[in-house]
């Protein structure tokens, strides 16, 4: 990797974004937007007393839903874009290395993810009064690693898509299952044998659990750590396997 | 711009091919090319569409595998990556970011080579785009969004410029303007290799590969080609080696060995 590549390319992609308002509303805007409707929705539920609010928990979740629901959307087609326009092959003859590309997107777009999860979590407290024991700082840091989670699975997704329309079919089957699974309906020791085990297999998984942890602890946990580690060597693993979706040579 | 001048001594060819052959998806594109490209000259590729054009370039810039042969590009073989920053592409379908200003697309490919901003200002200028630097790629005409993609590949002054079909759809004017740059780009030592269909700009070329169905039909100049088509008009003339071609395929006759011209 070559630092100036790299910053090059990730201010290049930032560029981009910058052009296209209505993206950036989507990342900065919507996800806020969506938390109020969460919020309204249980807003006039009767709880027993002492019992948490339905929005501390499902809000919660939604903060590391958002940016990765969102970041995928992106980065696939924007990736798919580079490849079916010409660019990526014609990078392929400059110094830059595929490293290069792959993690300028990944740090272009979690600055991105960063901005967006601020808004959202500072809506979430300031705004709702989300009341949870641990760290806004981890639930920030938790949205973040989502958001370039989305990266990842998106560059890599982008590979087997032809047209934007095929990308954006990744949507309900590499998506969706994983927010269905991640604990988030139903807690995941209540699923049956089959679904917890494809659970176990779905990154989201760990960074509800993180957030479960995060929530219930006012100190980190190390079961809390032990999600980032798993989560951290799933993101690497994507960008590795992605990286091989880029070759230089066409055979 | 740092090379040789190319009157200097005989120096070894930019790009050298012996045997090249090329397959995509098991189909033939390109069969036993052999060929030299001279440093510091202009070299142009023709034949009609459909001929192996863009594949070999694509071969030449190392983005396309080749099956076998040789293809030897600046003393390396193609797609080493020593070569990347020595290199300019530029695609036959304008391959630059729309969403981006024309400047943001040059200074993107200057810094992939590190190159200044400076750097990035002269190119544009170079293909006549200062006045609408500020302007989004996508919103251009099809000629000036086609420089565009020019100017990507020459921020980086390399010592190669592989361009395919460069001037397609562009007027007379600006045609004829843009080989008045690739001369002096020659004359500064830079090689180029430039493909057409466009038969009239071959006589700008000092050497001429003439490619049909993936084989090589002849290496000549420009002054050559008129003699062996039998035309002074270059568009006859490629016509006429092409049925000679032809007729020779009929007769069952090999193709001809390699020609090498100046």
């Amino acid at each position: 990797m070559n630092p100036r590549i790299l910053a090059a390319t990730a201010a290049r992609v930032l560029t981009q974004l910058r052009r296209d308002h209505r993206s950036i509303a989507m990342i900065l805007v919507v996800p806020a937007g969506l938390l109020s409707v969460v919020y309204w929705l249980f807003e006039n539920e009767t709880l027993p007393p002492g019992a948490p609010r339905t929005f501390d928990r499902v809000g919660l979740i939604m903060l590391a839903i958002f940016p990765f629901v969102v970041m995928f959307l992106i980065t696939s087609i924007t990736m798919l874009r580079e490849r079916t326009s010409g660019t990526l092959e014609r990078l392929m003859t400059t110094p830059i290395h595929q490293a290069d590309l792959l993690f300028g997107y990944g740090i272009a777009f979690s600055l991105m993810a960063a901005l967006q999860s601020g808004v959202a979590t500072g809506v979430a407290y300031w705004v709702f009064d989300l009341d949870i024991d641990g760290n806004a700082g981890l639930v920030v840091a938790v949205a973040v690693l989502n958001a370039v989670l989305g990266v990842a699975l998106g560059l890599f997704c982008s590979a087997f898509a032809r047209t934007e329309f095929q990308a954006v079919q990744f949507m309900p089957v590499v998506v969706v299952p994983q927010i269905l699974l991640c604990g988030l309906f139903v807690a995941r020791d209540r699923m049956n044998d089959v679904f917890q085990a494809v659970s176990d297999w779905m990154p989201l998984t760990y960074s509800v659990e993180a957030l479960q942890e995060i929530a219930a602890n006012s100190e980190p946990t190390g079961a809390m750590w032990q999600d980032f580690a798993t989560m951290g060597a799933i993101v690497l693993g994507l960008l590795v396997l992605a990286s091989f979706t880029l070759p230089r040579k066409s055979s | 711009m740092p090379h040789m001048p190319a009157h200097a001594a005989p120096t070894p060819p930019s790009i050298e091919a012996d045997a090249l052959s090329v397959r995509i998806r098991r189909t033939p594109v390109l069969d036993g090319l052999g060929f030299t490209v001279p440093e510091g000259r202009i070299t142009g590729l023709l034949g009609p569409s459909g001929s192996g054009k863009s594949t070999l370039m694509r071969a030449i810039v190392g983005v396309q595998r080749i099956r076998r042969g040789s293809l030897t590009v600046l003393g390396r073989p193609a797609g080493a990556s020593a070569l990347r920053g020595r290199i300019g592409y530029m695609t036959q379908d304008p391959s630059v970011y729309r969403d981006l200003t024309v400047m943001d697309n040059v200074r993107y490919f200057g810094a992939l080579h590190g190159r200044s901003a400076a750097d990035s200002r002269a190119a544009v200028e170079a293909v006549g785009l200062s006045d609408v630097a500020r302007r989004r790629a996508g919103s251009l005409s099809g000629g000036q969004f086609s420089r565009v993609s020019l100017a990507c590949a020459l921020v980086g002054e390399p010592e190669l410029l592989v361009l395919d079909e460069p001037t397609v759809g562009l007027d007379p004017v600006l045609r004829a303007d843009l080989w008045g740059q690739f001369h002096d780009l020659a004359a500064q030592g830079t090689t180029l290799l430039v493909s057409s269909h466009v038969m009239e700009e071959a006589g700008r070329c000092d050497s001429l590969l003439l490619l049909r169905e993936g084989r090589l039909l002849a290496q000549l100049t420009p002054a050559q080609l008129r003699e062996r088509g039998g035309s002074d008009d270059l568009e006859a003339a490629f016509l006429g080696i092409i049925r000679a071609d032809l007729a020779r395929q009929e007769a069952g006759l090999p193709a001809p060995t390699k020609e090498h011209a100046a």
